[in-house]
């Protein structure tokens, strides 16, 4: 299988593994204590379904070499898109003006080690007009949801990356990796009121997915859903109070509350609020979180990271207790701590660094309805949009797109879009009840940092904090927030 | 010497072979640029990247189907199957009444020297430029012995070359360079949370860019000022916004005088035009034709010159910000605002789009709330464009009888931006911009706080 994946660049580019060490000894011809070299060929389609018009189809290639070189603390970075040999090794000694001293010889001899098979590799460019015809049904369906949908905008998209990374330790590894993801956004307008919904999803899946497990329909009537909510929400409290996440998506409070603090260079650089606390608490002993970069078909998941490192499932913190980081290969040298093959990048142009895969937090034993009646005001968020952190002083914010009062043990009105903010250090160990139904989200999520995006996946049970701040616009002193 | 692409003459190339290829139009756009950037941390050199790139875009017309490829492939192949893929692809799309390029008449450029380019940036010298990195991060660990460790000093420096042709005819080119020097401190006290924050300068030339000292001296001062932030009981009070978050806000205007969110009724401003939807002190303008400008450029990605356009004239919405398609969809004409990727159709992008500065000091706006809130960062996405709903995380300082009393943090402001373009109450002269969108300092009224 893997053969197969790296003979792709062996014959589309002509190289051959002593062109690999050939690179790698010009990376490291003023020394350096490792380089490696990253060969990405990425197609892209796009098809967007606007006003019940296919207006945009959209194919791409992309291709290019990036080569890197570590020296101490230090990291040189240069890269291709043309892949000449005497580019690549332009390219390569650019890299490695970062290190002086004697020239460093590459390993003998690349290893491949075996990775796993987590998502069918077929051919992604394949039957356009299949991937029209899902827009498409995704576009009747959410019209069809309801006479105030007024607009609607369907999109498919998809991308095949094959890769192959070659180390100066002898790394040898190559994946091809798919990505699909439908997305739909409603307008809904009743009595001179307009609102938005959204839904999307897809993963590291073939067309298949979307014709049997989650169909055009599904995300469709999700986003009406959401829009048509909206005409009824009111204004969101203000304040701190309970809040109660639900199941799957909602799971972005742990990719920004910890998931990148626990990234190992803010730790290595001391820069994160958790820096230092490993082996201490920091949530309540119901809360145990994993990252895991080895779900099959997942949108976060990876055979190997962007370094040729396998993926693994990561604790991070266990009934909790702070237990690990994620690394990349530069971290773990400097940290003396194992490579958990979070080395991730967002493409041939840019220098690997830890990132998350899929983050989540494992089931608890309450039940979700329990949990909702035990709180007397607060709010249900069930769903999300995008999230930020500062990762120096642990503040996250993440805005509910789906959110509704909690009144005496029951969820009542639906609410404005509103923002949560909390520290991240400390609000897990406000988490009081943690449910027993565990969902990862549908496959929307997507990550920045230092201008890099990756694909990431994030979930979470039910679960309940006791105060978090709530930014609303109806202050706790009104005594008409209640009432609306 | 370096052999330089001819850009032109691919694209026009690609132009030809779409047309031939039976288009009835085309469009093509050819990139070439090269960066470097380096971080400096503690004192080292942290990464140093440098880079080549290029790309090269067509859109197709078949009457009213439209179709995109794109690639970074320059060899005869791979414009080949560009060309080739782009013409298949448009069998699967619509028939748009409103689709196609430009009119001939409406295509140019802008004839002025808009001062895009400087030999200055491409000829500074690798240690030059690490030396930028390492003053500013240098300048900034200086200032206090509270500023404890540092996410670096930073010197990016680009240029690029950018070409686009079409079958009405258009051709054009042109070059830009830009460079931009940062540093990011991080300060502690007394074993208390950590606090980071930063500060930049960018331009298109080195001769305007701010000192590197300058630069990591305000990233000081703005993280030291952070320092035993608390959080404030909930409240609703008058919010002065600095001048890096309140370009935030104005992007939030941008995109919902937007053309693509207007036509969609995806915008709080859809058919407000001639309308009153801000305070009588707003004025905000996007003009394209800025010199030195960093979102200037001689014509728009659809070749249509730029310009200088009132968007909100007094209070009252003047025009939406549009390309071609949108104008088209309501019954306008563009305004040179076409803005593409590679891919897809044309988007909107700004000019220079900025609110226009008043008279007051940034001290007298705040010398002018008894009690309130100075923003100096927002945190988090929380703004609708539909509805205008908008709820962000923040941070900055509290205002007591006028003057800057204690830093705050873990909070939001919420309000709806219907409202907040409405209760501008105050706006400051220091309009500076760092990046293609700015504004003043400015105060509104009616906000929420939301804290403990």
């Amino acid at each position: 299988m893997d053969q197969d994946k790296r003979k792709f660049f062996f014959e589309r580019f002509g190289l051959t593994e002593r062109d690999l060490e050939r690179y790698l000894s010009a990376a490291l011809s003023a020394g350096g204590d490792y380089a490696d070299l990253y060969f990405e060929y990425l197609t892209s389609t796009s098809i967007s379904v606007d006003e019940s018009l296919v207006k945009s189809a959209s194919q791409g290639v992309s291709a290019g070499c990036g080569i890197r070189v570590i020296s101490g603390e230090r990291t040189g970075y240069a890269h291709t898109d043309d892949l000449a040999p005497e580019k690549i090794l332009h390219a390569a000694r650019t890299a490695g003006l970062i290190a002086s001293g004697p020239s460093k010889v590459p390993v003998e001899g690349f290893k491949e080690k075996s990775a796993r098979e987590l998502y069918p590799v077929a051919a992604a460019d394949a039957d356009v007009p299949a991937k029209v015809a899902l827009a498409m049904r995704a576009d009747r369906a959410a019209r069809a949801a309801d006479p105030r949908i007024t607009q609607v905008r369907a999109s498919y998209a998809e991308e095949m990356r094959r890769i192959l990374i070659v180390g100066s330790d002898g790394t040898l590894a190559s994946d091809f990796q798919p990505l699909a993801r439908m997305s739909v956004l409603c307008i809904a307008q009743a009595n001179g009121n307009t609102v938005r919904g959204s839904s999307g999803g897809g993963g590291r899946v073939e067309i298949g997915f979307f014709l049997k497990e989650k169909t055009p329909e599904h995300f469709a009537a999700e986003a009406a859903r959401q829009a048509l909510l909206q005409l009824d929400a009111r204004e969101a409290p203000a304040g701190e109070m309970p809040v109660v996440l639900g199941p799957g998506w909602p799971g972005v409070l742990l990719h920004e509350a910890v998931g990148h603090g626990l990234e190992a260079d803010f730790n290595r650089k001391k820069t994160s609020a958790f820096a230092g606390l490993q082996g201490q608490r920091v949530a309540s002993d119901k809360c145990t979180v994993v990252d895991n970069g080895t779900l099959p078909s997942r949108r976060g998941s990876l055979n190997v990271d962007d370094e040729g490192s396998p993926t693994q499932n990561t604790v991070l913190i266990e009934k909790g207790i702070l237990k690990g980081y994620l690394a990349d290969k530069l971290s773990a040298r400097l940290m003396g701590m194992a490579d958990t093959g979070n080395g991730r990048r967002e493409s041939y142009e840019c220098i690997p660094m830890p990132r998350m895969t899929n983050t989540y937090m494992l089931a608890g034993e309450d039940s979700p309805a329990d949990i909702i009646r035990s709180v007397q005001r607060g709010i249900y968020a069930a769903n999300f949009g995008g999230g930020q952190v500062d990762i120096t002083n642990g503040k996250f914010v993440f805005s509910a797109s789906e959110a509704y009062l909690i009144e005496d043990g029951v969820v009542t009105a639906p609410l404005k879009n509103c923002s949560l903010i909390g520290n991240g250090p400390d609000v897990l160990t406000r988490v009081s009840m943690v449910g027993h139904d565990l969902e990862l989200d549908e496959g929307v999520g997507t990550c920045g940092k230092d201008g890099q995006s990756v694909p990431v996946g994030v979930g979470i049970p039910t679960l309940k904090v006791d105060r978090m701040t709530v930014g609303g616009t109806a202050p706790n002193a009104d005594p008409g927030f209640l009432r609306g | 010497m370096k052999l330089e692409t001819d850009l032109k003459q691919l694209a026009a190339d690609v132009v030809r072979r779409a047309t031939a290829g039976g288009a009835t139009a085309a469009e093509a756009v050819a990139r070439e640029g090269e960066s470097f950037s380096t971080v400096v941390r503690l004192g080292q050199v942290e990464s140093l990247q440098e880079a080549g790139s290029r790309a090269l875009g067509v859109r197709v017309f078949f009457g009213q189907r439209a179709a995109s490829t794109y690639t970074s492939d320059f060899s005869p192949e791979g414009v080949e199957q560009l060309v080739s893929g782009a013409l298949a692809l448009a069998r699967v799309t619509s028939e748009d009444p409103h689709s196609g390029l430009p009119e001939p008449e409406q295509l140019g450029a802008f004839s002025g020297d808009l001062d895009l380019y400087s030999d200055d940036v491409n000829a500074l010298a690798p240690a030059e430029r690490i030396a930028y990195a390492r003053r500013a991060e240098a300048a900034a660990l200086a200032v206090d012995p509270r500023i404890s460790n540092s996410e670096g000093g930073s010197f990016d420096a680009s240029s690029g070359r950018h070409a686009l042709a079409n079958s009405h005819g258009f051709l054009g080119e042109y070059r830009r360079s830009y460079c931009s020097v940062a540093a990011v401190p991080i300060a502690q006290a007394n074993g208390g949370a950590m606090q980071r924050d930063y500060w930049y300068s960018v331009s298109r030339s080195l001769k305007k860019l701010d000192s590197p000292e300058e630069v990591g001296r305000i990233a000081a001062q703005r993280t030291l000022r952070r320092l035993g932030a608390r959080k404030v009981a909930t409240a609703r009070v008058p919010v002065v916004f600095d001048p890096f978050v309140a370009r935030s806000i104005l992007g939030n205007l941008f995109e919902a005088a937007s053309g693509d969110a207007i036509y969609r009724s995806a915008s709080f401003l859809a058919g407000k035009l001639g309308e009153r939807i801000a305070a009588e002190n707003v004025t905000v303008v996007d003009d394209g034709t800025l010199p030195g400008g960093l979102g200037s450029s001689p014509f728009d990605d659809e070749g249509v010159p730029t310009r200088r356009t009132v968007v909100v004239e007094r209070g009252v919405l003047r025009s939406y910000l549009l390309n071609s398609y949108t104008a088209k969809k309501l019954g306008l004409s563009t305004t040179g605002n076409a803005s593409r990727g590679l891919a897809g159709t044309p988007g909107i992008g700004p000019g220079n789009f900025s609110l226009q500065p008043g008279t007051k000091s940034p001290q007298e706006l705040i010398a002018g709330v008894p009690d309130g809130l100075y923003v100096t960062e927002f945190l988090g996405h929380g703004v609708n464009l539909v509805t205008g709903d908008f709820s962000r995380g923040a941070s900055g300082l509290w205002i007591q009888n006028g003057e800057l009393a204690y830093p705050v943090e873990e909070i939001t402001v919420a309000g709806n931006l219907r409202d907040m373009l409405q209760n501008i109450s105050e706006i400051a002269s220091d309009l500076d911009f760092r990046g293609s969108i700015a504004a003043p300092t400015l105060r509104i009224d009616g906000l929420t706080v939301a804290g403990e």
